[in-house]
């Protein structure tokens, strides 16, 4: 009960201090605008890519089903690049990585702990992107045939599966230099080939697509656009033999896996920083 | 024994423009070393960008664009890595040299900084051409881009002078990042998503419409990468923005008022952040 109370009192501490150093370098309405213009700009490129090549056809199932995943793909930036970032930015920004080892901190809590900040600067950003297809894309979200409780559920379990995939990103990034500071956004870019996030997974060679069926995101993703708009995400086949409750399923099965074999490699990549002397490690190029 | 000491470690002194070149060796050096010393940016650098291209090249193949959309992502995915050079490596970095106390020892070494940020850029762009042109081989090979190249020379020269044009804009932004603090990681930071719509980095900058790109072509990127695609690729005329010969004359002048306005803010911008005290400061 009392270790329960220490991690939570981390993580709590953690989740402050990533909130001030997230938003007091400016004026809340500045930090707004900032927090908005990246993801609207990312979606945009998507949009204009479609617009260019269908003359603009938004009613289409195949661009709510992109617009939306490319939306949700937002917190697997966010959520992984915010744990992986915490390290280097504490290590070689601050240099304060090595003072959090010698205190009383569970790292792995402080770490997710630092995440919360970017999990609610991603919040706004997703709201903002799918609040701007509703009012000007045609996108088409019926909101009194949104299936809410498993939609939230989705969510949660998804953002629990995130905070434990940017924890093996932190292990690494203990043991990597400053200059691949954007491991957390490389691996989210990487992932969003393999997660059907802007593409079924029929479009991928079948010899890549196994890879998008490992990948838990992908699941989160289908759930997430079936509890939004169910039939639209069913005109889609790669994953319609799936009912909602066995995605569900599938994904809290993946995530606890996920979440035992980060723990494992955290503490692995831990050991290997710390026999190595690189807990307190300053690179620049 | 003394004699000895003295007799070997004594320095020849270098000035002018042999402090200059040896300056800027000094500082592309540990760029490209460092490469080889973190061989990991083979799977950072190259890899994981190959594959976020490779989702935007799905994308095409799935709402049945023509082919040569599937070249203009690798360009564009391949341009993002100086991109992110400049804006990381160059702009940002007087801010993290600051962070950690390199920026005064660069200051009261008897150097001149243009020298610095020359050899940063030098050093990165070095380096970046190295991961750009993987990107291009590998992202070519794995997704059959025809290229159909009307000039190389051409091509050459373009790329060339929006690498020096784009390297600029970057020795001239780092210099603004002198009196910055936290703010420079933030401005880095936003500085990318939309730089890759507006400069259309994935698509024909022309499709935005003459205003928006004419504007976006302040970015050196926009011009080279739509002049690149024109003469790489057998449709890319038509999906041009202006003839590649203005391109070029536009990348000249850019060249040339980036690095001569590098010079001059570089030198205002010091003489400032000395007054103000903002060498040394460190607001966290």
């Amino acid at each position: 009960m009392r270790t329960d109370l220490g991690l939570l009192r981390s993580f709590r501490t953690a989740a402050w201090l990533g909130w001030q150093i997230e938003s007091n370098w400016t004026d809340p309405f500045l930090f707004a605008v900032y927090s908005i213009i990246k993801p609207i700009s990312s979606a945009a490129i998507l949009v204009v890519m479609y617009a260019v090549i269908t003359g603009g056809d938004f009613e289409s199932p195949i661009f709510t089903y992109m617009y939306l995943g490319n939306a949700f793909y937002i917190y697997v930036g966010a959520v992984m690049a915010g744990i992986s970032w915490a390290v280097i930015d504490d290590r070689e920004h601050y240099k304060t990585l090595k003072y959090i080892y010698v205190a009383p901190v569970n790292i792995p809590t402080y770490l997710i702990g630092r995440s919360v900040a970017k999990f609610l600067v991603g919040t706004i950003s997703v709201l903002v992107t799918i609040l701007f297809g509703l009012l000007f894309l045609h996108l088409e979200i019926d909101l009194a045939q949104v299936n809410w409780p498993l939609f939230l559920v989705g969510l949660l379990v998804g953002v629990v599966l995130l905070a434990m995939m940017g924890l093996v990103l932190a292990g690494v990034s203990l043991l990597i230099a400053h200059h691949v500071w954007f491991l957390g956004e490389g691996v989210a870019g990487a992932l969003y080939l393999f997660s059907g996030a802007i593409f079924p997974l029929i479009v991928l060679p079948p010899y890549l697509r196994w890879i998008g069926y490992l990948n838990p995101i992908t699941y989160w993703l289908e759930l997430l656009r079936r509890t939004l708009v169910g039939p639209i995400s069913n005109a889609f086949p790669t994953l319609a033999f799936l009912t909602e409750i066995k995605l569900l399923g599938i994904l809290v099965g993946m995530t606890v896996v996920c979440g035992v074999l980060s723990l494992f490699l955290f503490r692995w990549c831990d050991h290997r920083a710390r026999e190595r002397g690189l807990i307190d490690m300053v690179t620049n190029y | 024994m003394q004699a000895v000491f003295n007799s070997e470690t004594r320095v020849k002194k270098s000035s002018g423009w042999q402090l200059f070149l040896k300056t800027v060796y000094a500082r592309a050096y540990p760029r490209l070393i460092g490469q080889q010393r973190e061989k990991s940016w083979l799977f950072f650098d190259v890899f994981l960008p190959l594959m976020a291209v490779s989702a935007y090249v799905f994308v095409y193949r799935t709402i049945g664009a023509p082919e040569e959309y599937v070249g203009f992502v690798v360009i564009g995915g391949a341009m993002t890595a100086f991109w992110l050079n400049v804006l990381w490596s160059m702009s940002s970095q007087l801010y993290w040299e600051k962070e950690q106390g390199n920026l005064a020892l660069y200051i009261i070494a008897p150097n001149s900084m243009m020298a610095i940020l020359l050899g940063m850029a030098l050093g990165g762009m070095l380096a970046t051409t190295l991961r750009a042109a993987a990107i291009v081989v590998l992202g070519g090979w794995m997704f059959h881009v025809q290229f159909q190249v009307s000039s190389y020379f051409q091509l050459f020269l373009v790329f060339l002078l929006g690498m020096v044009a784009l390297y600029g804009l970057g020795m001239m932004s780092a210099s603004l990042f002198l009196l910055l603090s936290r703010e420079a990681w933030h401005i880095s930071n936003l500085a990318q998503e939309p730089v890759y719509l507006a400069s259309g980095f994935y698509f024909p900058v022309k499709n935005l419409g003459f205003w928006t790109a004419a504007i976006a072509s302040i970015i050196p990127l926009t011009l080279a990468m739509d002049a690149m695609r024109q003469l790489a690729f057998a449709s890319g005329p038509t999906l041009g923005f202006l003839s590649v010969q203005l391109e070029v004359l536009i990348l000249l002048l850019l060249s040339v008022l980036f690095l001569a306005s590098a010079y001059f803010l570089l030198r205002y911008m010091e003489r400032l952040a000395i007054r103000e005290g903002r060498l040394t400061e460190s607001r966290r």
